[in-house]
């Protein structure tokens, strides 16, 4: 039976709007050959006109890499990855370096306007003036397949000592403090992707907060995979020197295909005395369809040093995406008084699969550490809350507090709750709640009584669930974050 | 004008209603009385659409349509509204948040404006204000934390924010000390109007000083067993319901 | 479900000389001549050559190291002698008879036992006797809930299991009197090993206690590895409680595998004092609808003590209650591993599972570890757990001592109110009030 144009039409509205960030940009790559060996890390370093000490790491990571095996111990089930059918370096192709976004490809900034994030900052100002709340504009780093393309503000921002720059760049623009910090968080042989991206990353954010300022902005960056058949391997690097302030905002999204694609970034935060760090994450990568086809493999390593005393470094995150995800963005608690939070939304639906969670170290005096983690779960999906909180002999006086929610919608799905408490200091206070819970049919009932559709009332009450964590996202990603829980949840209530 | 011809409806296979008739028109305010197990909160939930009841026979008719094939919210949106005996908690959920996203899918039903914030705001602040409830209340996630007369004066809230066409109260009084009853009956007497029927449901004719129905009818066993004017409460009130073939339930 | 051991090649060192032992022994031990034990036997033997003992690259023996179990090589314990035991542990008021079944060294002594006191129908004898005397009772039983394959020490036992208690008690039939088991070591200078055996059965709509006395006299070293299999019916009760009290050398461990039918009820409650390393596993499976269980708990622990409990709470049927609650005192450079899991298979709707672990840390050098767990494929589930950590409240303490009362007792007082909040989870009576005495003993001997 052949469709009428109009059921085709309708068809493709509705799958569209279940992931509207599907789409491919059409543009001509630059890409190294498929496969990982020593000459693919050559060969990324060469495109980046790297200095010699950073190939070198490069290559000790890759042969690190050779002797590892990848893990299993998550609570994930996926086929094996083939890591030689992969591009490890996609670029769209540019005639030079812009100098101005008026030399970045149209269509580039096409697929940014797409997304909803404008590069151009004079309609962002314009946009900002407009508005009736003092929200302050966004810096922006946008990420496309292996290399930035625009960076946004960055004169405004240059004039107060702050940089923001693609990471490439700061190789070059100030590879003291990329020499110094980076791998200092999470060293070249940390784990197995995160050695594969030490590898072989080709991008990302870099940040540096001069001493006692106020970045006066949000900075964000916005990660885009593009290409067919390449893995995405961003690295950045934050560094808040003392006294100083970030808030700094990533968003991730993908298009629909029916392979998996690999993502596996590394992010290292670095809080000097008194500074502090807010990393937020809305995490949006194609999560495959109805059946588990496609979608990302997103192994992340982020993890945060409070070196200094006073400093805090706070995660926050809203996981929807990814067919698998992996990761446990982390705090190591060293300078006396420091302090770590994470919280998170994590929804899986359809057959999606996320191990995800934290890990606090205590390590100096007073140290204090909050972790709100709310899972949901729906159709076949399976979520694991994965967390460590380890108190060290010396953290006098730590504290400690953590609350997992779980919420169940379906009965074909699973949740999981896994933490890890170790304590070794007899001053510290260690709290950990953990709940599950379903949607009650009276709560269902109450909000369909009062006008709401069933999907309306899911979403609402979801949101009511993850309304702790959601309020820690600054505002214009809160609200985005919201509609994202009402989607994400879609076809998850008959 | 809602028509219940002949309803009979079972819980796991029991039957609970055995035949109810019953017919009200615009502006009438019904009460239902009985004792308890006769039968009153299945009726009011099954007028609301709530699933676990199963309809053997009869139908319900409102303003022409079949009640029984809507589902809930599309009930809701045709302007029945049912004040819950037990109200729902639901947490993290603010009250005005709830509020507004209700009152905002009935006006789109209606084919009318949804309100922004600073009009839905500036409505239900004169609408807590009637009903004498403070502000906090509308901050607070919804019934969570809320003492037994908190949750009826939101259940009333609710009610004169949505303005339905049908309003069923089910036990309003319950758990409402004097003071706290008063207000509520206050409450739902200010939305009585010629375009709006209520459906009282009660197990005592307490309620029944504050809001006074036009029509009295005791619901025993399943069937109504009696139908009269108000004064029909005050000698249940005095004789109990053995007269209905049921114990007088504490 | 459970973690699996992988063999890793050839048989690990530390599985030899056990296995030796087993191929040299075998013909002795009790039952020789049934094949079907024999069959459990070699099962039992071939998965720890397999695996040998657990290391902590295994995620359920993450806080637990069995090095020390490599330094001493463990002899199967000879028969003893009752050599200068005048007074036996019991629950039971001073004089009182009553039920009771004595091992010393793995061994059973008919002359310190007695079955005065039991219901008609009730059968408490010793396993060895029973492998002679109802052999089919015993096979039917036997290994049904204990299973070797991911549990090392399970295996171990299986290979080398000897004697222990076996009860039956039949259907319908409600037994009054606690019944008391007592395993006693004599630790002497050569380091040895027990691998004793319990079965308790209980037919539907049974209802009967069981005390378990764990205590050593002597200094050596010894290794107890105790197995229990627990049979709940349909609608019967069996309240499971055990108290260890071995001595400062001794490796301690023990496995408790029930089943629970439905309607029925399964109580645990294990008090921990002695053992310089014990481990306590607990698998409680509630295989019937709604049927409950409450494993429970109480552990002290001083000096280089080490002590770990792991549970696991497997709600496979709907409408099923569980219900946890474990505290601890850990002193000097001791440490405490709690692990607890709960699981909901799918189809376990309306279940109820808590569990709660609250460790008070006495000493700067004492340490920690807690890893509760749930895991949930049900939806209409309620499930939480929580674990604390802290040291004495500072405020209560001054306040007590503003009243008056010395600092050490006041401290004792905070302490033994902290552990009877979980001594309090024992239904029994006379058990509980016997248990806190225990505990109070402890405090004041600190």
């Amino acid at each position: 039976m052949a469709g009428t144009p109009e059921t085709i039409e309708q068809v493709r509205a509705v799958t569209e709007q279940k992931y509207k960030y599907g789409f491919t940009t059409d543009i001509e790559s630059d890409m190294a050959p498929k496969g990982l060996n020593e000459d693919t890390v050559r060969f990324i370093s060469a495109k980046k006109e790297e200095p010699e000490w950073l190939l070198e790491w490069r290559l000790k990571a890759f042969r690190a890499w050779q002797g590892m095996e990848e893990p299993h111990w998550p609570k994930l089930n996926y086929g094996p990855i083939d890591y030689q059918d992969a591009h490890y370096y996609a670029a769209p192709k540019q005639k030079n370096k812009p100098k101005s976004l008026d030399e970045v490809d149209p269509e580039l900034l096409k697929t940014y306007e797409k997304l909803g994030i404008p590069l151009r900052e004079q309609e962002i100002l314009a946009g900002v003036e407009g508005s009736e709340g003092k929200s302050p504009a966004i810096a922006v780093d946008a990420v496309f397949d292996s290399v930035s393309v625009a960076t946004t503000f960055r004169a405004k921002l240059e004039e107060m000592g702050i940089i923001f720059c693609a990471i490439s760049e700061a190789v070059h623009k100030c590879p003291e403090l990329v020499q110094k910090y980076l791998g200092s968080v999470v060293p070249y042989t940390d784990n197995y992707f995160a050695t594969l991206n030490s590898a072989v990353f080709t991008d990302g954010s870099f940040v540096y907060i001069p001493k006692g300022v106020r970045c006066p902005m949000e900075l964000s960056t916005y990660f885009r995979i593009n290409q067919a058949n390449t893995g995405q391997f961003e690295r950045t690097l934050i560094i808040a020197d003392e006294g100083s302030y970030v808030s700094y905002l990533e968003g991730c999204t993908a298009p629909q295909r029916d392979e998996n694609q690999l993502h596996a970034a590394v992010v290292e935060l670095v809080a000097l005395d008194d500074a502090t760090i807010k990393y937020s994450t809305v995490q949006n990568w194609y999560p495959g369809n109805e059946e588990g086809v496609g979608g990302i493999y997103n192994f992340v390593t982020k993890r945060g040093a409070c070196r200094g005393k006073n400093s805090k470094i706070s995660w926050t995150q809203v996981e929807t995406g990814s067919a698998i995800t992996w990761k446990y963005p982390s705090c190591i608690l060293q300078g006396d008084n420091s302090v770590g939070e994470f919280y998170s939304v994590a929804i899986t639906n359809n057959r999606q699969q996320a191990d995800t969670g934290t890990k606090m170290i205590h390590i100096g005096k007073n140290t204090r550490s909050t972790i709100v983690s709310k899972g949901i779960s729906a159709g076949r999906a399976d979520q694991t809350y994965r967390g460590l909180v380890k108190i060290l002999p010396k953290a006098e006086g730590a504290r400690n507090h953590t609350q997992c929610d779980s919420l169940l919608i379906g009965d074909q799905c699973g949740a999981h709750t896994v933490p890890y408490i170790e304590n070794r200091n007899r001053s510290a206070r260690v709290e950990h709640e953990a709940t599950t819970a379903k949607i009650s049919e009276d709560q269902l009932f109450y909000c369909r009584q009062r006008g709401l559709s069933a999907e309306d009332a899911v979403s609402l009450i979801v949101n009511g669930f993850c309304k702790e964590v959601l309020k820690e996202l600054p505002m214009e990603f809160a609200v985005e974050a919201q509609k994202l829980v009402g989607i994400s949840l879609e076809g998850s209530v008959g | 004008m809602i028509e219940i011809k002949n309803l009979h409806a079972t819980v796991d296979g029991k039957e609970i209603l055995r035949g109810i008739d019953l017919t009200i028109r615009p502006g009438e305010v019904h009460a239902i009385m009985g004792p308890n197990g006769a039968g009153k909160s299945t009726l009011s939930y099954l007028l609301a659409g709530r699933e676990g009841y199963e309809i053997t026979e009869g139908s319900v008719t409102y303003y022409g349509k079949d009640l029984l094939e809507m589902e809930p919210e599309e009930r809701a949106a045709e302007g029945v509204f049912l004040a819950f005996q037990y109200p729902v908690e639901i947490p993290g959920v603010a009250n005005t948040t709830f509020l507004k996203v209700a009152l905002n899918a009935l006006r789109k039903h209606r084919g009318e404006k949804e309100l922004d914030a600073m009009q839905f705001l500036k409505l239900v602040r004169e609408k807590t204000k009637a009903l004498g409830m403070s502000d906090d209340m509308l901050k607070r996630a919804v019934n969570v934390g809320f003492s037994g007369g908190e949750k009826k004066r939101n259940e009333s809230l609710q009610m004169a924010v949505l303005e339905p066409k049908f309003a069923i109260l089910d036990e309003t009084d319950s758990g409402l000390d004097i003071d706290a009853l008063r207000i509520v009956a206050e409450g739902v007497n200010a939305l009585r109007s010629p375009e709006r029927s209520m459906l009282v449901i009660t197990h005592y004719q307490r309620l029944l000083d504050y809001i006074v129905p036009d029509h009295v009818h005791v619901l025993a066993a399943g069937r109504i067993v009696r139908s009269g004017g108000k004064e029909l409460a005050v000698e249940l009130e005095k004789n109990g319901y053995r007269d209905f073939g049921a114990n007088e339930a504490a | 479900m459970t973690t699996t051991f992988s063999a890793r090649g050839a048989a690990p060192e530390t599985a030899r000389p056990y296995i030796e032992q087993f191929d040299r022994l075998q013909g002795e031990l009790p039952g020789a001549g049934l094949a079907w034990l024999a069959e459990l036997r070699r099962q039992g033997r071939d998965r720890f050559a397999e695996i040998g003992f657990p290391t902590v690259r295994n995620e359920t023996w993450k806080y637990t190291n069995l090095r020390a179990l490599d330094k001493l090589s463990f002899e199967p314990a000879s028969p003893t002698p009752r050599a200068g035991i005048d007074t036996l542990p019991t629950v039971r008021p001073a004089g009182a008879q009553g039920p009771r079944l004595v091992f010393i060294d793995g061994r059973f002594h008919a002359e310190l036992s007695s079955t005065a006191g039991l219901p008609e129908g009730v059968e408490l004898l010793s396993l060895a006797d029973a492998l002679r005397t109802k052999p089919d009772f015993v096979a039917e039983h036997l290994g049904r809930l204990a299973q070797p394959d991911d549990l090392p020490l399970v295996a171990l036992n299986t290979a080398f299991l000897t004697d222990g208690p076996l009860l039956h008690v039949p259907q319908g039939v409600a037994v009054e009197q606690p019944v008391e088991i007592v395993h006693v070591t004599l630790a002497g200078d050569r380091p040895s090993a027990v691998h004793p055996r319990t079965l308790i059965v209980a037919g539907t709509g049974a209802r009967v206690t069981v005390v378990e006395h764990h205590v050593g006299f002597g200094t050596g070293a010894d290794l107890a590895n105790h197995v229990a299999e627990v049979f709940v019916a349909d609608e019967a009760t069996v309240r499971h409680y055990k108290v260890q009290r071995e001595g400062t050398e001794s490796f301690h461990f023990s496995h408790a595998a029930a089943t629970v039918g439905t309607n029925g009820h399964y109580d645990n409650f294990i008090l921990t004092t002695g053992a310089r390393l014990s481990r306590n596993e607990v698998r409680s499976t509630l295989a019937g609808t709604d049927s409950s269980t409450h494993v429970s708990g109480a552990y002290m622990v001083r000096g280089g003590q080490h002590c770990d409990t792991s549970t696991f709470i497997d709600h496979a049927q709907p409408n099923g209650t569980s219900r946890e609650v474990y505290k601890g005192a850990i002193d000097d450079t001791a440490r405490a591993v709690f692990q607890g899991k709960i699981l909901v298979r799918p189809g376990a709707q309306k279940t109820d599972g808590y569990q709660i672990n609250r460790a008070l840390l006495l000493s700067d050098n004492a340490e920690i570890d807690s890893k509760p767990e749930l895991e949930i494929y049900a939806d209409d589930v309620k499930c939480s757990h929580g674990a604390t950590i802290g040291e004495l409240d500072e405020d209560a303490l001054f306040y007590m001592r503003a009243r008056g009362i010395e600092k050490d007792q006041a401290r004792s007082l905070l302490i033994g109110a902290f552990l009877a909040e979980a001594i309090e989870e024992i239904a029994d009576e006379t058990v509980r009030e016997a248990f806190q005495e225990i505990a109070s003993g402890w405090m004041a001997s600190r």
